[in-house]
């Protein structure tokens, strides 16, 4: 089996295992924002926000860039379409599954109520 | 699959909701209409079973499933992707089985690192409340299941997969 370069994955999994970190991607996702503003909106102090920046930094969720004075963030892509497809696969598999096992079951159900006649 | 089957009335797909739960788990809910005592059937009976555990929209192909469906029966299912070499086993060992609301197994594919399937069968007016939850024994366990998963179904199953999910529902 091909194997996936598995710290990117713990990386990005510590990352969005807190709330705050998700908040900030969801942030993210509709503009980029300095630590400073994210700070803000998050009612966190810079360091605590830095910290959490950092995380997803590290995670590739996440990449910043020091203008001036300013540490700017924005989204990385990449990494968070590969943590959605793999959900969004195995949401598919079971999509899938409870297809074919809603057929079954009403051949079941029929099946009952075919033999319930019979009994009569 | 038959077209036969276009002439009756096609029932409404139920919502289906997929949650990381924790770091260690995963949860998958969704109902299906059919009182607990036949959903239980189409779980614990291998002819059943087989026919909707391996999809066959994700160009699966089931060669064997064996299931001995009491407290510490096993069960094992072997199949075939085109895109992997070899066939694959998936097995493991039923912890409980309570008739019609419970179902607890373990899957040993992957050694002492895969995760312990719950899965409940809750009435609901009839119907059937389906929970399946997955509790890895480790964060890194599920990371490493994602890895994998990431990597063996290939984009060409799923686009077929999505266009045949994408079809209207007839009626």
């Amino acid at each position: 089996m091909v194997q996936y370069p598995r710290t990117h994955l713990d990386a990005s999994f510590a990352a969005l295992s807190d709330a705050t970190r998700r908040g900030v991607l969801e942030q993210l996702g509709r503009a980029d924002a300095s630590i400073t503003d994210l700070a803000e909106k998050f009612h966190m102090t810079l360091t605590g926000m830095k910290k959490h920046v950092g995380v997803l930094e590290q995670a590739g969720l996440v990449t910043t860039e020091k203008v001036g004075r300013v540490r700017h963030c924005k989204l990385g892509l990449r990494r968070l379409e590969e943590e959605a497809m793999w959900i969004e696969r195995y949401r598919k598999l079971w999509e899938a599954r409870f297809d074919e096992l809603d057929q079954v079951v009403e051949e079941l159900k029929c099946k009952e109520i075919v033999d319930g006649h019979r009994e009569r | 699959m038959d077209t036969g089957r276009g002439s009756q009335p096609s029932t409404m797909k139920n919502r289906m909701s997929v949650e990381r739960k924790s770091e260690r788990e995963l949860v998958v809910t969704r109902t299906i209409n059919a009182p607990p005592r036949i959903v239980f059937e189409a779980w614990t009976k291998a002819e059943l079973f087989q026919r909707w555990w391996v999809p066959k929209s994700f160009g699966l192909t089931l060669l064997s499933c064996e299931l001995d469906v009491r407290v510490g029966g096993t069960y094992r299912l072997v199949f075939r992707h085109p895109a992997a070499p070899e066939p694959m086993a998936f097995h493991g060992r039923y912890l409980e089985v309570t008739p019609p609301s419970r179902l607890v197994w373990t899957n040993e594919e992957a050694g002492g690192s895969g995760q312990v399937t719950t899965v409940t069968f809750e009435e609901r007016a009839g119907q059937t409340l389906l929970v399946v939850h997955d509790l890895y024994p480790s964060k890194e366990a599920l990371d490493q299941d994602i890895a994998a998963g990431s990597t063996s179904w290939n984009d060409e199953t799923f686009d077929q997969l999505d266009e045949l999910l994408e079809e209207p529902v007839p009626g």
